[in-house]
């Protein structure tokens, strides 16, 4: 399990001595980070607080009592400001209401092995890999703080406990707050991380509590809190086009024109530097500078540029599609799994069935439009204040981009992590923050702050790659499920050794249910050139093949008359078969949800549903959570439908760290992939169609369904909840729609299906 | 260029601005009143939601030179309103916030929402609430603070 990864050492963290202070956050950011989490509302002038005392780079005490504790991560909508602060004050028994949690900046001081790895919203990996690091962090530092007691009262350190903030010695009846011991403490050596003792999950006072977001108070009081909200200094306001291709690079533009328009400061061609094959980074386009960021906007109407279109300006998803249907019918490119003898199986096969399912391309669109400010100085530092998800994480991190573009070494680059408007995995890559700063130091070293219209943001993102999966199943007399195959169709450009290699999220893994549980799999792919960027969108792979395979397998439950599912928990009861070799998803905790929500939602009984209602069941296990769902939707004879209801049960796990915002995630995670399947993102002459949310449509408030949200809680290790409740509803709703309609929707969106009835 | 003088959240201010500028720009670049956000700059997703006179309006689409007299209301002081403090409230009660970047528009919605009608039904909240994108899918919890903002039962009734 997770735990088995964290390695720990006596190399702990660094210490008031060494730390520095680290106590103000972004300079521009007024008032203080710190001050909030009361529940009241009025905005009201904060005393004067006392010095804070760094015991380690993640805790600081008060003389007053104010515990502030560093959220490492960047948040996006996540609830990680909020969730690991609560872990380091679980075990150091700090109390909530005086605790002030503080945004940590991107430094290497905050990561390592030790401290649950590096600073990035994804992967759902944080609770994982945090679960034990930072509770530890807790425990050492109220260890020290004991220890302080021990001396001053000298008393044996076993005979102390401590009550949320204070130190207590029960046998003389003494409380010593942790305001008055911290000066002291911090003088102490670090305890072992390894060793030191954590509590019983009986004596939780915080974790299992449900513990509102922690920026709330300011979020709905309108405070600036988010990258855009940012202001510097001296600061300008950046307007920047690329070529509509991706990757076309600039040939002329008439910035003279331009730079003489009212209130524009600058106008210039900025150039791509260095190989960007994966084209999330700096590249060509023309930056407008004004004095706000409108007048830099309007501006850009007028550009006239000439772009080399480069080698994608004929790609178009009609071109894609006909590859695609090619491809199908011909001989896989390559073999990515199998067991048995899936094509002998179904030869011999009692009945076959066959399903061609396609799911377009999707863009991440977070609210927030693409942004950053920067600042690349004269003294050759550059400061930034990113919205990113990833600002340290190779040459793609934020500082290897703008290492490179910029050529300045990493230690003389700062990054603010700052709160994000949604990332959904568009913020794993940095190009808006490569961008603020190679314009900045282009525009003479002044600050500036970019922002992205959201026709950019559409029009350059590392989309979720669509793809075209194409199955046979054999079922024996007895409508035992004996073959699987799947001829995979998908994107990818020649990597290094000049092998064509899926695109980033283009791939469908090799150990996909129901592989190595039929006794019979063959799962084959075949790859075409795409030339548009891609990436991880929320539960990447996951989000696009849960939909095609548990859609086929509902397919097959069908066609053998079974109850969908029943037959889920049939094939997760199936032994291993010869030769099969069963990785990540364990069968009997997956079995558990699907057993679980079906006793929720009533499933028993959804017979008596009228015409044109019905409910789909389906299943996932990806980042480490199993989840089951059912759908009950309704399609009104005129076709139009909607998803009256969605229950969800998910295994994350021994403890549900913060059930407000654990829950908001399952909610949150059913809209955004009910929302996917009335989504595409379409390419044309090289470009993309859609341009802003009239044409790449959210749900609304209107067609979010009921949720019932349940957490089966197991004895394993917590895990992460910002992925994994998406991937099954998209598939459940669309076998729900099949139980209303008798109509398979094997392509999304749904609106390319005709759903009509009578 | 032109100059216009607009009253703010109940004080008056004066700015110089092209007369095309939204309302939106004006409050956030040159008012410093960022609390109003932008998100598709097309009326299509509800983040720039302020009042005038206290009717909801998109700030990305109403040109600076359209706003005259009418009194511009933003989440900066919504606060100040009784309903708005109890819109707040409840935001915070029922801790609707993922990301939180819609949500000051979704706070201005839900505040002339119940402003218009104190006790809202489904419905109610279903046709107002449209124009408000939440990416994040908070959908729920804002249909549960709405209700909560207005003092009704927060049961859901739509049909299951």
């Amino acid at each position: 399990m997770a735990d088995g990864n964290i390695v720990t050492s006596r190399r702990f963290f660094l210490f008031a001595s060494a730390a520095g202070g680290g106590l103000m956050l972004a300079g521009c950011m007024t008032p203080s980070d710190t001050t909030d989490g009361a529940p009241t509302i009025a905005a009201e002038p904060p005393p004067p607080p006392a010095p804070p005392v760094d015991m380690n780079v993640f805790v600081a005490v008060s003389t007053d009592g104010t515990v502030r504790i560093m959220a490492k991560n960047p948040e996006v909508g996540q609830g990680i400001k909020t969730m690991l602060p609560m872990l380091i004050a679980e075990e150091l028994d700090a109390d909530w209401s005086k605790v002030a949690i503080e945004q940590a900046n991107a430094d290497a001081k905050y990561t390592g092995p030790t401290l649950g790895g590096g600073q990035i919203a994804g992967g759902s990996f944080a609770t994982p890999q945090h679960w034990n690091p930072m509770r530890q962090v807790g425990a050492a530092t109220r260890l020290m703080l004991i220890q302080a007691a021990a001396a001053r009262l000298g008393k044996p350190v076993e005979e102390f406990t401590t009550e949320p903030s204070i130190v207590v010695h029960a046998a003389s009846n003494t409380k010593i707050p942790y305001g008055d011991l911290v000066v002291d403490a911090a003088k102490l050596p670090a305890p072992d991380l390894a060793t030191v003792k954590l509590k019983d999950a009986k004596g939780y006072r915080l974790i299992g509590k449900s513990m509102r977001n922690w920026d709330s108070p300011k979020i709905v009081r309108g405070e600036p809190i988010f990258g855009i909200d940012v202001k510097v200094d001296g600061m300008k306001y950046a307007y920047y086009e690329k070529a509509p291709v991706f990757g076309g690079t600039v040939v002329s533009a008439n910035t003279a024109e331009i730079k003489a328009l009212p209130g524009i400061v600058d106008c210039f061609v900025v150039k791509q530097v260095g190989n960007l094959p994966t084209k999330m980074g700096l590249l060509d386009g023309v930056a407008i500078v004004a004095d706000d960021w409108w007048t830099a906007k309007n501006a850009a109407s007028k550009l006239k540029i000439t772009w080399d279109e480069g080698v994608s300006k004929d790609d178009s998803t009609a071109g894609f599609d006909a590859k695609a249907a090619e491809l199908a019918k011909g001989a896989p490119g390559s073999n990515l799994s199998k067991v048995g003898d899936a094509a002998a199986a179904l030869k011999t096969a009692a009945k076959t069935i066959e399903g061609s399912y396609v799911y377009p391309f999707l863009v991440h669109a977070p609210l927030e439009p693409m942004n950053c400010t920067a600042h690349a100085k004269a003294d050759g530092t550059v400061e930034v204040w990113a919205p990113t998800q990833r600002p340290d994480m190779g040459a793609n991190g934020a500082f290897g981009l703008i290492q490179t573009a910029l050529g300045v070494e990493k230690d003389k680059i700062t990054i603010h992590m700052i709160r994000a408007g949604g990332g959904f995995g568009r913020r794993l890559d940095n190009d808006y923050a490569v961008e603020a700063a190679a314009i900045s130091k282009q525009a003479g070293n002044i600050p500036i702050k970019l922002i992205w219209t959201r026709e950019q943001d559409m029009g350059h993102d590392p989309y979720r790659p669509g793809g075209y999966h194409n199955f046979k199943a054999g079922l024996d007399k007895n409508n035992n499920l004996v073959a699987f195959t799947n001829h995979f169709v998908t994107f990818g450009r020649p990597n290094a050794s000049g092998v064509l290699a899926p695109l980033a999220s283009a791939n469908s893994p090799p150990q996909e249910f129901p592989a190595n549980y039929v006794p019979n799999h063959s799962y084959d792919q075949s790859i075409m050139t795409g030339g548009m960027p891609t990436g991880p969108l929320r539960a990447p792979t996951s989000n696009a093949v849960c939909f095609a395979h548990q859609s086929f397998i509902d397919e097959v439950a069908h066609a053998a008359g079974k109850d969908p599912l029943a037959f889920r928990l049939e094939l997760l009861n199936l032994p291993v078969p010869t030769g099969a070799n069963r990785t990540g998803m364990n069968a009997a905790r997956m079995a558990d949800v699907v057993r679980v929500v079906g006793e929720r939602s009533g499933w028993a009984n959804r017979a008596s549903l009228p015409k044109g209602a019905g409910m789909g069941v389906a299943f996932y296990f990806s980042h480490q959570g199993y989840f089951a769902q059912v759908a009950k939707v309704k399609v009104e004879q005129n076709g139009q439908w909607r998803v009256l209801k969605v229950w969800c049960v998910g295994d994350v796990g021994s403890t549900i760290i913060n059930p407000t915002n654990a829950h908001n995630q399952v909610q949150g995670s059913i809209v955004d992939g009910i929302s996917e399947m009335h989504q595409k993102i379409t390419f044309d002459k090289g470009r993309t169609v859609q341009q802003n949310f009239y044409d790449m449509p959210l749900l609304r408030m209107d067609y979010a369904p009921q949720i019932d949200s349940h957490f089966h809680i197991s004895a394993n290790s917590p895990t992460g909840l910002g992925e994994p409740a998406l991937p099954p509803v998209l598939p459940a709703v669309a076998n729900a729609m099949f139980a209303a309609t008798g109509k398979r929707i094997r392509v999304l969106p749904v609106a390319q299906s005709e759903l009509r009835w009578s | 260029m032109a100059s216009y003088t607009i009253n703010v959240n109940g004080k008056t201010q004066t700015v110089e601005a092209d007369p095309a500028m939204p309302l939106l720009w004006v409050l956030r670049d040159k008012l410093g009143l960022v609390g109003t956000k932008f998100g598709c700059g097309v009326a299509a997703c509800g983040a720039c939601t302020v009042h005038l006179d206290g009717k909801v309006t998109r700030a990305c689409v109403t040109q600076i030179s359209t706003v005259g007299a009418q009194r511009v209301m933003t989440i900066e002081a919504i606060g100040e309103t009784k309903t708005g403090q109890a819109v707040q409230k409840a935001w915070l009660d029922v801790d609707v916030m993922q990301c939180g970047y819609c949500q000051a528009g979704q706070v201005m919605a839900a505040t002339a929402l119940i402003n218009a009608n104190p006790a809202p039904t489904d419905k109610d909240i279903d046709t107002a609430m449209q124009g408000n994108a939440c990416r994040c899918g908070t959908y729920v919890r804002i249909r549960e603070a709405i209700k909560t903002a207005a003092g009704v039962d927060t049961k859901d009734k739509r049909e299951v």
